[in-house]
């Protein structure tokens, strides 16, 4: 199973490596991988349906908890099953679709990093298992966008799908953390049954929340859902895969497999049925203004997005059956359709609704498949999509709360969506045959089986539904409701209400197929609202932000030292007064302190004189000198407490600092006045208080009981042991002789440094950084 | 003799250094004699760490001089991780020093000053002593500014001024900071502080210390409001030479936070909400600033900033896991920081700009080279399973456990805000299409560069990318060592006892 799992991984690593093998035609040997993976799945049916839940177990980073553990239900095998059937497909179909570009070998590689990821997400019952593959997913989405990378709108989309799924990445490793947190396990399976905790918790909302965010940014949901439609810039296979079949719908995974734990609960019922709900509609709306076919797919998709979240919310056992199955319905229809775009792109050079007709002329095997799909997405029987469709009506219907009005919303999203299926699956192909597509030809059968299959297939589940209904359905739901009703799926139910609602939106959708024309002026018409739309609004935060992040670090980052250095001073001040003033009692004692002699009184009068002359002096050099002048007084300061060593080191590393300073600042400007007045003063307060408190600490320090332990070893011990007769000569050079050789080391350094400071000049061409 | 092998990474540097003084203008003995003592450097590291990891900690007298008179070299599996992350980096920055970096320069002591600031380095990691400690910050300090002003041109010189002054005022407030400490205890040895610190009847003052040491090296770890000297100095010299900056110089200032506040002050409640706060505005203020940079480098020394802010952030939460968060992050950092530098210096080599606006075409152009250089920049974001993303799991959780939420949010907010300059970084670098223009006469481009340049540009990308991913995919065995320091950490017993020896009582005069 981890084979089977990482299996993509290992492909994504080989591409790279293998050369020119999978740039040329052998390429499309790569479809075995997911097609053995398919049929491997499909093997473990007869156990999942059967009630049981295989785990698998390997150790990867056991000290954190963190493994492969994956777990095969119901759930799992449904998305599993979609992921390689649909994988193969678009492997096969890509190896001819794409077998012109350079770089299809990376092409294959990011499309086998995704399926892989893909499926370990949909497989982890760890948290970070899961996470780990969720975030690749949404890396190799971006690689994917962004694969023409030269054009700059794919670019942009793929950067825009980035940020938002990022985004939402890192508030799914927030809410795992806190239900990590509140469980004490990483496991999933081992969490399930305690969904009482979670639900009394008080972090419930910050926890929803932050799965909320995480799965409408992946999966598209109002008001996030604008990334989807630019990240139709990638190429036919990868919208096809990623972006209707599979990725989009991790957001749904997501969600279906929290609902026993967080799921039941009001705010997650009502949050995911207006936000599922508002989606539907709003997308369903959009799909049919649009006039490009990979627009109107991509708003389609989201449509069902939208209803499937809605029905995740409307939280009953009916509701998640319809589910299960409208995720079946949409995968293959959705798959049909794009990849019928995506032929039609190809050899007719434009996916303009209103340019294409007639085309089954030249292309009848995709003209059934369309019509095929076409079926299923409207609901008209004998397809899956009606069995779904029906599904989802009584799902509505036996709603406790608002049953009419959300009924209603979703007949009309249905209207809509048949609409748009038609502009997609039935538009291309009726009418006349314009002439400048006359020679349009059938292309390779690799990319014209696959969307064939997806259409029959949808037809077969629809006339024996019984093959999908115990198999994967059932499993698939158990794993989301507690208790699974009884329940058979059917194409016929006899005449009843949702028979009624399911002809209502065959008609209404076809009459409206008949009047209603895309053309530009709906779309005009809709860009009037533009600026009120997520898009925009984001847009909008985003310019927002940059300019808020512009006078933030203005602000902080303003250039100029003096300011640093005051930041830096007031920081401390603050702390230390705060510290001073709160915990540590002023307890100081003038009388231990030594009276003071007239030569120390004179070195103390020349230190503060040139203190004051540095900091009034108008020119560097004198400041400078005033600089070294002070280092000198503090030599002498040495020698009348008797250390005429440390006066000697101090009086060398002086000088060589007021050297190094010179040859540092001859280069810098001008020296010009900037401050005025008032910046002096505040500056000079600043500095009073600084330097009062730091005095305040060494008084206070002088006053606390010294350990003379140290001391009075050097002083015993400097003779008998070190054979020094001066204590500090015996400490510099043997107690701590260490600093004394890394402190001459620092002086050569500084040596070097000057050395290459006057001497090194170069010259305008060696100044490359 | 083994507790001796303690001193060999500081001396072995000091060795080459000294030996590479002696060809100071024969630059191709220099490069030979640097790389193959890197080389060696790194397996004298990874010794010392293997020889702690497994036999537990060394110490070391110099001069033999017994505890706390003397100084005292410690090496613990900290330290020792410290210094066989700092070997490795360096070992990649001397292989791509020797062909980006150009003569003039390296006939100046660029190589010496290299390894006397590794030696710096190397020292103030494995030091007992908190004198000592300070004195191997002057080391790093001076030859860092050796380095930064090497053949500098104004722009070079001004960044050099900032920097100095800033590091310079930390030293000082360190320097100001040990002296009181010595006031109070008579005692310089930090296991030695660790036990006197506990005895002293004025702990006010006592906390007060501690914020002079918190200031003076938060500026040195670029923390918030202490940062400034940082992203107005890394952009300014060469690439080599800022990523050894970027990997290795505020890692050794946090190296000193978290020896200081775990060993000698443990963090009151005040320190540790000072320290949360301050962690998340590095986060948030290192990310807006990147977020508004155009100019590659400058982006990159912003984010150096704002990742300071989730190590600084394990400290201040204080709880073993925390730290071990905070620890994991470290190792993280310092091979993927200087590794970013580096791919700056490829990035700059192959489009000639340090603009972002004005780059392209790398992805087109170099495929391969453009996918190994997309490992450190991804797992600098973070993105599971690479190395940035481990250590978020646990400081995240940390985070929530204690009722961080303000922290909680601005380590999501900082991951967001680099995220989204990388990918935007890789939009505009990698993927853009290059605009034909005239090649800028003064750039040697790696385009013309012959075969074995190119090696010892990509080569040390290579190593630093494959450490990082091995960083990330056995995670495992850096878990086991980040919870083994953070142990340490927490329970100090087991140093003190190494240095100061199990019968060692304090005697009071």
């Amino acid at each position: 199973m981890l084979l089977a799992v990482l299996s993509g991984f290992i492909i994504a690593t080989i591409t790279p490596l293998a050369g020119k093998l999978f740039r040329s035609k052998w390429s499309v040997g790569l479809t075995a991988v997911p097609l053995a993976l398919f049929i491997y799945f499909l093997s473990f049916i007869p156990a999942v349906s059967n009630g049981q839940v295989l785990l698998f177990n390997y150790e990867w980073v056991p000290s954190m908890g963190i493994n492969f553990n994956f777990l095969l239900d119901g759930l799992s095998l449904l998305f599993a099953l979609m992921i390689t059937g649909i994988g193969a497909l678009v492997y096969l179909y890509t190896s001819s679709y794409m077998k012109d570009d350079p770089g299809l070998d990376k092409f294959y590689g990011y499309l086998s990093l995704f399926m892989s990821a893909m499926l370990g997400m949909v497989m982890s019952d760890n948290l970070f298992t899961l996470f780990i593959f969720w975030e690749l997913t949404s890396i190799s989405s971006f690689f994917l966008i962004g694969f023409d990378n030269e054009n700059k709108e794919s670019r942009k989309a793929a950067l825009i799908s980035m940020a938002l799924t990022g985004l939402g990445g890192f508030f799914l490793l927030a809410g795992f953390a806190i239900v990590a947190n509140i469980t004490g396990t990483y496991t999933i399976s081992e969490m399930m049954g305690s969904g009482d905790i979670f639900k009394d918790h008080p972090l419930y909302i910050v926890i929803i929340i932050c799965f909320f965010l995480a799965a409408f940014t992946k999966s598209a949901q109002f008001p996030f859902h604008f990334w989807l439609p630019g990240a139709m810039k990638a190429p036919t296979p990868v919208s096809t895969y990623l972006h209707s079949a599979t990725m989009v719908k991790a957001g749904i995974y997501l969600l279906a497999r929290f609902t026993p734990l967080l799921g039941d609960h009001i705010y997650w019922n009502n949050t995911l049925m207006i936000v599922g709900g508002i989606t539907m509609v709003y997308a369903a709306f959009h799909s049919i203004l649009k006039k490009d076919l990979k627009e109107i797919l991509a708003y389609s998709t989201i449509s069902a997005l939208g209803m499937l979240v809605f029905l995740l919310g409307l939280g009953h056992a009916e509701a998640f059956i319809a589910m299960a199955v409208f995720i079946v319905v949409h995968a293959l229809y959705k798959a049909t359709l794009f990849l019928i775009t995506g032929i039609l792109d190809h050899e007719t050079g434009t996916r303009d609704i209103n340019r294409l007709s007639g085309l089954r002329k030249v292309m009848m095997p995709l003209a059934i498949a369309g019509f095929l799909a076409v079926l299923s997405n409207s609901g008209i029987p004998p397809s899956f999509g009606f069995v779904g469709k029906d599904l989802i009506y009584s799902a509505t219907l036996h709603s406790e709360t608002l049953a009419i009005f959300i009924t209603v919303a979703a007949v009309v999203t249905n209207i809509f969506l048949l609409y748009s299926s038609f502009l997609a699956g039935i538009k291309p192909f009726a009418g006349k045959l314009p002439s400048e597509y006359k020679d349009v030809h059938m292309p390779d059968w690799r990319m014209w089986v696959p969307p064939l299959i997806c259409g029959i297939a949808g037809i077969v589940f629809g006339i024996f539904p019984m093959l999908a209904e115990g198999s994967i359905i059932r499993p698939a739901v158990s794993a989301i409701a507690p208790e699974v009703p009884e329940f058979h799926l059917q194409l016929w139910h006899g005449f009843n209400t949702v028979l009624g609602l399911s002809a209502i939106t065959i008609i209404v959708g076809i009459l409206l197929y008949v009047i209603f024309k895309p053309n530009d002026r709906h779309n005009a018409w809709m860009n009037k609202f533009e600026s009120f739309s997520p898009k925009s609004i984001a847009a909008g935060v985003n310019k927002l932000f940059m300019k808020f992040a512009v006078t933030w670090t203005n602000l902080l980052q303003n250039g100029y030292l003096r300011i640093y250095v005051l930041t830096v001073i007031s920081f401390l001040t603050i702390l230390l007064a705060y510290k001073a003033f709160t915990v540590s009692s002023l307890d100081i004692n003038l009388t231990k302190i030594s009276a003071l002699t007239s030569a120390e009184v004179a070195v103390m009068v020349i230190l503060i004189v040139s203190v004051l002359y540095a900091v009034y002096s108008p020119s560097r050099l004198a400041a400078i000198a005033a600089m070294g002048v002070i280092g000198y007084c503090i030599c002498l300061v040495f020698i009348f407490y008797s250390a005429p060593d440390l006066a000697m080191t101090q009086f060398t590393i002086d000088t060589l600092t007021v050297i190094l300073f010179l040859l540092v600042m001859y280069r810098l400007p001008k020296y010009v006045l900037y401050t005025n007045k008032l910046i002096r003063i505040r500056d000079a307060i600043i500095s009073l208080i600084f330097g009062t408190l730091i005095t305040l600490l060494a008084l206070e320090v002088h006053h606390e009981p010294t350990n003379k332990e140290t001391t009075r070893f050097y002083a015993e011990n400097s003779y008998a042991l070190a054979k020094g007769k001066n204590i500090v000569n015996v400490i510099l050079v043997d107690f701590r002789g260490m600093d004394t050789m890394i402190e001459i080391i620092v002086l050569s350094i500084s040596a070097l440094g000057v050395f290459a400071l006057l001497k090194l000049q170069l010259n305008e061409f060696d100044r490359e950084i | 003799m083994i507790e001796n092998l303690i001193i060999i990474p500081v001396l072995f540097q000091l060795l080459l250094a000294i030996t590479l003084l002696f060809f100071f203008r024969k630059i191709k003995t220099q490069k030979v004699i640097s790389i193959s003592g890197s080389i060696v450097a790194v397996v004298i590291a990874a010794f010392l760490f293997h020889q702690v990891y497994d036999e537990g900690i060394l110490t070391m007298q110099a001069g033999n001089w017994q505890p706390p008179f003397g100084i005292t070299f410690v090496a613990d599996a900290f330290s020792t991780t410290m210094v066989l992350l700092a070997s490795i980096s360096s070992l990649a920055v001397t292989a791509f020093s020797s062909v980006t970096i150009k003569k003039a320069r390296l006939r100046f002591g660029y190589f010496p000053s290299l390894h006397f600031l590794i030696m710096g380095l190397n020292g103030a990691f494995l030091t007992g002593d908190i004198f000592n400690l300070y004195v191997w910050f002057e080391v790093i300090i001076i030859s860092s500014f050796v380095f930064i002003t090497l053949g500098g041109k104004k722009v070079q010189l001004e960044g050099a001024v900032k920097y100095f002054t800033l590091n310079f005022l930390a030293s000082i407030l360190f320097l100001t900071a040990i002296a009181v400490l010595y006031g109070l205890t008579g005692s310089l040895n930090m296991a030695d502080l660790a036990g006197k610190i506990k005895q002293i009847n004025n702990q006010g003052l006592v906390q007060v210390t501690a914020i002079l040491f918190l200031v003076g090296f938060g500026i040195k770890s670029a923390i918030f409001p202490l940062y400034f000297w940082l992203p107005d100095s890394y952009h300014t010299p060469q690439a080599a030479i800022s990523a050894v900056f970027a990997g290795l110089l505020t890692k050794v200032g946090i190296y000193a936070l978290l020896r200081t506040f775990s060993l000698i002050f443990v963090p009151d409640d005040f320190i540790k909400t000072l320290i949360v706060i301050i962690a998340g505005l590095t986060l948030i203020s290192g990310a807006l600033g990147a977020m508004v940079q155009t100019n590659m480098r400058k982006m990159f020394s912003y984010l150096i900033v704002c990742h300071i802010g989730y190590i600084i952030g394990g400290l201040g939460m204080f709880t073993t896991a925390a730290l071990a968060g905070a620890i994991f992050y470290l190792i993280h950092d310092i091979i993927v920081k200087t590794n970013l530098f580096l791919v700056g210096g490829i990035v700059f080599k192959i489009t000639g700009e340090t603009h972002m606006k004005k780059m392209g075409g790398i992805y087109s152009a170099y495929p391969g080279l453009s996918l190994l250089m997309a490992i450190p920049l991804f797992s600098l974001v973070g993105v599971p399973p690479l190395s940035g993303f481990w250590p978020k799991i646990d400081l995240m959780q940390e985070a929530f456990f204690s009722g961080n939420y303000f922290l909680s949010g601005c380590i999501i907010f900082g991951s967001f805000i680099t995220l989204l300059v990388i990918i935007r970084f890789w939009s505009e670098a990698f993927w853009k299409k290059n605009e034909q223009k005239e090649l800028k006469p003064h750039v040697k481009y790696y385009g013309t560069m012959p075969a074995s340049q190119k090696l010892f540009l990509v080569g040390p990308i290579l190593l630093l990318s494959l450490v990082s991913l091995y960083i990330g995919l056995g995670a495992e065995n850096i878990i086991r060592l980040s919870d083994q320091i953070a142990a340490e950490l927490m329970d100090t017993s087991v140093y003190i006892e190494a240095v100061l020896g199990t019968s060692h009582t304090i005697d009071t005069p």
